[in-house]
């Protein structure tokens, strides 16, 4: 357990400095695996074998000074939205519960690349639809700090892997909020990148506009690195952005002296956890006092964002999703008359009840006579968001404020009603829908002992001030450990809630 | 018939690009590799793969759209056209719809009745899909996706044409200007170039359109001749027994010469189009459509009018001789090389069409080399070889591409000219026929004819005729 108690930095460092193999940071990243795995259920695919066979090659390349990064060797997980050639991925759904990509990702291969070793695919909410990961063909995982409770979603498999120390990083995707409210839940320290930095190439499509991967990590210094790691301009991709820099770690100064923080008055209304409330709150009083200049303002339009967002992204997924019909890979029913029954009958089989939900109302969204009244109406909302935050920007570095209004809620609560589980979305969604670049990161935890996350908002290609205030605010706070020691018993979470009551 | 009809017709052109590549992603266009040998996981629809535009399609597609007077599109964005089928990996095309590359544009045709413009709506730029192979004896279908994300445009026409004869002028204005360009071979046949026709009739002088039908399949310019006489019968017989047109896509079955329904409006898919989020939309720049129009080659109409300054060519022989892209650049090429307009132009039009026609050929496939068509060309006016030679000589080259010179050397067929040789057979002929020769003193000039024919006969066809000719007088 002692090398997975390391953030990726330190390890790293360890195995350039030849005082750990890549083959022992692997092999350790198995075993907390092992240990833990089984109740958690963080992954889909655990790859021993092929984990440890990159992990000797990655080793050889290092002894040899082939590899020199800074991460070369650190085991790190991947969504299993990420295609990666050889390696079954699945989205968490039936419907490709065999498929084995003939190609990789981009930024799987640039892991690669940079010498990562990847040690497996990590559960997820169906086709990144929830915000629970209990939608999941594979079974929900668990909240490591309390397995009573859910870890998050859409990358809770990512996410509590790295709580959990089943890998020292690991890569989420981020449609709006996969992988900072998840990261909020459950104590470590996620990034969604703006919009075309990581290439979305081999990333399987939910909401084509929306879908970012980013890094999800120990703490806000592995999440800079790991961005520099997968960050590029891919050609293969046309809404990837061809940046003027590629530097996110000179960002890492403990300074926050003169950083114009912006706190939207919006986002502590109604519905906030007063317990997040205060935590976050008490963030913000710790960088103004590293010199953060901390105001109040109006954002707008915040209410808007949950029903634009929902349309477009049901919209784009209803579409992305209808290459999933079991005539070229994946799922196909075993039994059926004719194509269209064998499609009827694959996709019913193949696909959650969440997916359909949101297949029905992307498609209805797009139909004739609906089309301007719902889709374009909401294309429209995106734009006045966009705008909302231009204003913002001209005045501030950072907004901050939570990432999600509650803790993480207990199995089972939020599945049964919807609307109330898209509305927890409400403070992270506008960032996707204006492309804008967020951090999350631990700032407290509440009585029950579950994490609550604070999130910094960026304007566009400006990740590096999110990070500089992510990072003072870090200094300040300390280290946030791993949720190992952290052991649930149904009579203690019980105890709580009636406490609460 | 009591009542006079007027059919309106407007056509969808699905033109497919002669690029390398295809238009998302760089698998080859060729035709004919082995089934799923040119894919990749872009056009297999494979998860996770994302599509990037290939900027060849983008100018061709504005190279159409100049030489046919359009308006280009200077912001144009790509559409998803959603609908579940095998032979479309996606299950959603796509393709052009609220804002495609070219915009109100048309082309002249001639008619009986003197030139007449067809304005075109739109063309828009999308992905051709996969096929589909049935194997009836595994009781299957297989899907080949070779063809999946060949470039297409979409050429929509307005509802301009009037009958069967101007449908077919305009195809074959879009055809010859397609083919300058170099943008496609534009063969119906082979399916680089599909009409589908939609057709209304109106009583003569009405005002509103009829409701109309749109046919598809329709794979040649007989096909579509017929299938609009064909349709235009069968709406007015409807509306004659009091009955309605009902709107509804129809398949012609050029054997049965005759149509189905496929399907009616009420059936007609919902294809929720919205803006393809993969693609970032296309900015066109002024320079960009400056440097596209720059390059246009010379296109027919243009041609027509050198050819006839140039090389005094009359309008007629101009005509056929640019009716094919191909037929003009060989008469261009082999007229540099010999500078003999009127001969090569009297080989192509007279030799060429006719052993095109023997074979059931178009001018698209001829296969010989300008070189050796000015090499024969220069051999008979040299006269080292007579007319008769050359002609059969001309035979070889349009079949086999053989060289001229080499050939004539290799067969001996070279023009005798050696007086001494001539005069000797010539004197044996007129030995051999004496009642021809009583024939030509007694005034019979046909008689000349007959000698002349005997003596080119024994010389195996290779006598010079004028010396045969001169001979033969002076021995008489």
């Amino acid at each position: 357990m002692e090398l997975m108690e390391l953030t990726a930095a330190e390890l790293g460092k360890k195995i350039q400095a030849r005082e750990v193999t890549a083959v022992e940071a692997a092999e350790a990243a198995l075993k907390q695996i092992k240990e833990r795995d089984k109740e958690l259920n963080c992954f889909v695919t655990v790859d021993e074998e092929g984990a440890l066979r990159r992990a000797a090659r990655v080793q050889e390349k290092i002894e040899k000074g082939e590899l020199t990064g800074p991460l070369a060797g650190v085991p790190i997980a991947v969504k299993d939205n990420i295609c990666t050639e050889g390696l079954r991925t699945t989205c968490a759904s039936k419907i490709l519960y065999n498929f084995e990509p003939p190609y990789s990702a981009e930024a799987a291969l640039r892991l690669e690349a940079a010498g990562m070793v990847m040690i497996g695919k990590t559960n997820m909410d169906e086709f990144a639809m929830g915000s629970t990961t209990e939608t999941s063909y594979f079974g929900p995982t668990r909240n490591p700090w309390n397995t009573e409770h859910v870890p998050g979603g859409s990358s809770g498999g990512s996410c509590a892997a790295v709580a959990a120390g089943e890998c020292s990083c690991a890569l989420g995707s981020d449609t709006g909020g996969s992988i900072r409210q998840p990261s909020s839940f459950c104590g470590v320290t996620g990034l969604k990148p703006t919009y075309g930095t990581v290439s979305r190439y081999g990333l399987i499509a939910y909401g084509s506009s929306l879908d970012q991967i980013g890094p999800i990590a120990r703490d806000v210094t592995d999440c800079a690195m790991l961005l520099e790691i997968i960050a590029s301009h891919d050609k293969k991709d046309s809404t990837s952005i061809q940046r003027e820099s590629y530097d996110f770690t000179s960002a890492l100064q403990n300074n926050a002296k003169g950083l114009r923080i912006g706190i939207p008055r919006d986002y502590f209304g109604e519905g906030l956890d007063p317990e997040v409330a205060s935590a976050v709150r008490k963030a913000a009083s710790v960088l103004k006092e590293q010199g953060a200049v901390v105001e109040e303002f109006d954002l707008s339009l915040v209410d808007y964002a949950i029903p634009a967002y929902y349309v477009i992204a049901a919209a784009e997924a209803s579409s992305n999703l209808a290459r999933f019909d079991g005539v070229k890979y994946g799922y196909r029913a075993e039994e059926y008359e004719g194509l269209h029954n064998m499609y009827k009958k694959s996709r019913s089989e193949g696909f959650g009840a969440e997916v359909k939900r949101r297949i029905m109302l992307g498609s209805f969204v797009l139909s004739s006579g609906y089309y301007d009244a719902y889709y374009l109406k909401a294309l429209r909302t995106k734009a006045l968001i966009r705008q909302a935050f231009d204003r913002a920007f001209e005045k501030y570095d950072v907004i901050l404020g939570p990432a999600a209004p509650t803790t993480a809620p207990r199995l089972g609560e939020s599945l049964s009603d919807p609307l109330k589980m898209y509305l927890g979305d409400i403070y992270t969604i506008s960032a996707n829908l204006a492309g804008l670049p967020g951090i999350c990161l631990p700032c407290g935890k509440d009585r029950k002992g579950l994490p609550v996350g604070l999130q910094l908002l960026g304007d566009c290609f400006q990740e590096k001030k999110i990070l500089q205030a992510a990072y003072a605010y870090e200094c300040v706070r300390g280290e946030f450990t791993l949720a190992g020691g952290v052991c649930s018993t149904r009579t203690e979470t019980e105890m709580e809630r009636s406490g609460r009551e | 018939m009591s009542r006079q009809y007027e059919t309106v017709i407007g056509l969808e052109v699905h033109v497919e690009l002669a690029t390398k590549t295809k238009i998302f992603c760089s698998c080859s266009t060729e035709f004919g590799g082995a089934p799923n040998t040119h894919t990749c996981p872009v056009c297999t629809g494979m998860p996770g793969s994302l599509p990037v535009l290939n900027k060849k399609v983008v100018e061709y597609a504005m190279a159409v759209g100049l030489a046919t007077n359009c308006q280009i599109t200077r912001h144009c964005k790509f559409d998803r056209k959603n609908y579940f089928y095998p032979d479309n990996p996606q299950n959603y095309q796509i393709s052009q719809l609220y804002a495609p590359i070219c915009r109100n544009g048309y082309v002249e045709i001639e008619t009986e009745s003197g030139s007449k413009k067809i304005g075109i709506h739109e063309i828009h730029m999308e992905e051709d899909a996969g096929k589909l192979i049935h194997d009836e004896w595994e009781d299957c279908s297989l899907v080949d996706y070779n063809r999946s994300g060949v470039p297409l445009i979409e050429i929509v026409s307005e509802p301009d044409m009037r009958s069967a004869e101007e449908v077919i002028a305009y195809l074959d204005k879009l055809r010859l200007i397609i083919q300058y360009l170099g943008a496609s071979d534009c063969k119906l046949q082979e399916g680089s170039m599909r009409a589908d026709v939609n057709l209304s009739v109106r009583e003569v002088g009405a005002k509103e359109f009829g409701t109309r039908t749109e046919m598809k399949n329709l794979n040649s310019f007989k096909a579509i001749g017929r299938a609009i006489e064909g349709e235009r019968a069968r709406q007015i017989e409807l509306l004659e027994e009091g009955k309605q047109v009902i709107q509804e896509t129809r398949r012609w079955d050029d054997n049965k010469e005759a149509s189905h329904a496929m399907r009616s409006k009420e059936d007609a898919q919902d294809y929720r189009y919205f803006p393809e989020p993969d693609l970032v939309p296309v900015d066109i720049s002024e320079e960009w459509i400056e440097e596209v129009r720059s390059r246009q080659p010379e296109l027919r109409t243009e041609k027509l009018v050198r050819y006839k300054e140039e090389f005094d060519i009359p309008e007629y022989d101009a005509k056929i001789l640019t009716s094919s892209k191909q037929m003009a650049d060989l008469f261009e090429a082999a007229t540099a090389l010999c500078g003999k307009p009127k001969k090569v132009s009297n080989w192509l039009m007279v030799e060429t069409m006719r052993l095109l026609k023997e074979n059931g050929q178009e001018p698209e496939d001829l296969k010989f080399s300008p070189e050796h068509l000015a090499k024969l060309v220069e051999l008979a006016d040299a006269g080292t070889i007579n007319s008769t030679v050359a002609k059969e000589v001309f035979e070889h080259i349009f079949y086999d591409d053989i060289d001229p010179e080499a050939y004539v050397e290799e067969k001996g067929l070279k023009t005798v000219n050696d007086e001494g040789a001539l005069r000797e057979t010539i004197e044996r002929v007129i030995a051999a026929n004496p009642q021809s020769v009583a024939d030509y003193k007694g005034g019979k000039e046909k008689a000349l004819g007959f000698l002349v024919g005997q003596t080119m006969k024994e010389m195996k066809g290779k006598a010079n005729p004028g010396m045969v000719n001169q001979i033969l007088k002076e021995l008489l």
